[in-house]
Formats: structure tokens, sequence, C-alpha cells
């Protein structure tokens, strides 16, 4: 086993510590920390797959922005007080989905005959060569994705504001 | 690749130092510190009486989620920044204006944001 490998499994048992811990953590705050966790850990196995943009974009936006929206989103409902969403009587039937489905998924990874170099030697793709795709050839996206993102800032602004014009007029 | 994944040796190094340094204040101060539980210790301070209902939360303001949203908008406004810092000298002008474009269009967005109040807290 190379250090490379051992690095690997570090990384990858992190990940599935985390995960359980999102399962099986009572309380939804420690869940969604324990989150942060695994997609933390994700980042490490994109990086020893030599993709930094990837691992930034991780730890960037899902271990720092989407995780901080899910705890808000926790300490904004009711989600912690009501014991039946956290462990319902169909966690079995759950636990069986669960297995099927991981199940399928690594029998399709496994025996699916990639294109490229998808099994064979990592190469990385150096920032540049992703600016230049990004601001060369995909320009008018990219400035699309800018047009997305104001179109989410004001839908959420437009809702929340109704939302607390709701509260202020109940009070 | 063997080159990049030098570089990130010290970044692995630190995360394992801070698991260790985190982790072994949080055990050292269970085997140090003097530790009792009891029920009472464990109910919210409510000024001497015993608090109303038995599930204590306490209701975050709405206000709190339009931030996150904010910074979640520019957290992924931020994403695009570096790849664009390493090659806009390559791409040349377009680059820099297509930034320019982007960034305007997001400060539109903060502008609303200003504009409605969200940045004020009443």
């Amino acid at each position: 086993m190379t250090v490379a490998q051992g690095i690997f499994y570090l990384i990858a048992a992190l990940a599935v510590a985390g995960g359980l811990g999102v399962v099986l953590a009572r309380n939804t705050v420690y869940a969604a920390l324990f989150l942060i966790l695994a997609l933390l850990a994700v980042a490490g196995i994109y990086i020893l797959l030599a993709s930094e943009f990837l691992a930034l974009v991780q730890v960037l936006i899902y271990a720092g922005a989407i995780t901080v929206l899910l705890l808000f989103a926790l300490m904004l409902t009711r989600v912690g007080d009501l014991e039946e969403t956290m462990v319902g009587a169909q966690w079995p039937l759950a636990v069986v989905a669960s297995i099927l489905l991981v199940g399928l998924l690594i029998t399709t990874i496994a025996t699916s005959d990639w294109p490229g170099d998808a099994d064979g030697m990592i190469t990385r793709i150096p920032f540049e060569t992703l600016g230049e795709a990004l601001f060369r050839q995909w320009a008018v996206p990219f400035e699309i994705a800018s047009l997305v993102l104001l179109i989410a800032l004001v839908g959420a602004i437009v809702l929340a504001r109704d939302e607390e014009g709701d509260v202020e007029e109940a009070e | 690749m063997q080159v990049l994944l030098d570089n990130y040796v010290a970044v692995l190094l630190a995360g394992v130092i801070g698991f260790i340094l985190v982790g072994s204040a949080l055990i050292g101060s269970r085997l140090l510190a003097p530790y009792s539980s009891s029920r009472q210790k464990e109910t919210s301070y409510e000024c001497g009486m015993v608090p109303a209902a038995a599930p204590i939360r306490s209701q975050i303001h709405i206000r709190y989620y339009l931030f996150a949203i904010l910074f979640l908008i520019f957290d992924v406004e931020a994403v695009f920044l570096f790849p664009w810092a390493v090659t806009f000298l390559s791409v040349g002008k377009a680059a820099f204006y297509e930034m320019v474009l982007f960034i305007a269009v997001l400060g539109g967005g903060l502008a609303y944001a200003w504009k409605k109040g969200v940045l004020q807290w009443k």
C-alpha cells in the first residue's frame, strides 16, 4: 500500500464517519456539523484526484455556504422538536432501500466501461485550462450564471420580506 | 501529480495536528475538570422559576436567513474569481470585462438588498 492509498483510506474513513454521524446524530444541529466533516473529506478525495478547483468549490460552497443555509433552515423550523421526523416507523424500509441503492451504484460503477481515462491515470487539469475554457469558450453561460444568482438573491429577499411582514402583522 | 500532492502534505498535516489539538483539549478538560450532571443543571435558566414548556427552543429571526443567502451568493462569486485570477492576463481584456459584468450584475443584487433594507437591523 502506497502513502497515497493510506491517505485515501484515512480520508474515506473520515467521510464515512461523517456520513454515519449525519444519519445517527439525535440532534439535527450535530448532524449538520457531521455533514461538514463528510463534505471536507470528499474535498480531500478531490485533491487526491488532482481536481483542485472541485476541492475548492467543495470547501467554499458545500462545506461553507450550503451547511450554513442548512443550519439556518434547521434553526428557523421546528424540525428539532419533532422526534418522529427524525426516526419514523419506516426506518427499516429506508435501510433496505439505501442498501439496495448503494449496491446498485457500486455494481454500475464497477461494471461500466468508462470512456477516456476515467479508469487509468489521473490527469490534472490546471486552473489555467479551466479559466481559459470558462472565459473564452463559455463566457455567455458564465454571465448567465450571474443572472441565475441574481434571481435567487432577489427571490429570497422577496419571499423572506413577505414572511416577515406576515409575522409583524400577526404580532 | 506527485508535485501537486506534495503541496498538500502541509494541508494534511495541519488538518491532523488541528484534530489532535482540539481533541486533546476536549479530552483533557473532560478528564481534569470536575464534572457533575443533574436534571436541574440541564434545564434552561429562567429567573429562578421552572421553565414553562419542556423542549426549550430559541427562535432564530428569519433575517439571519437572508444574510446566509447573501453569503452563499457572494461565496459562489468568489469561487469564480479563483480561475479568473490565474488566467485573466493570458485571456486579455475580454476576461476583465466579463468579470466586471459578472460582479456588476451581482452588485446590482446587493444594491437591491440594500434598498430593500435587508442589510439594516430594525
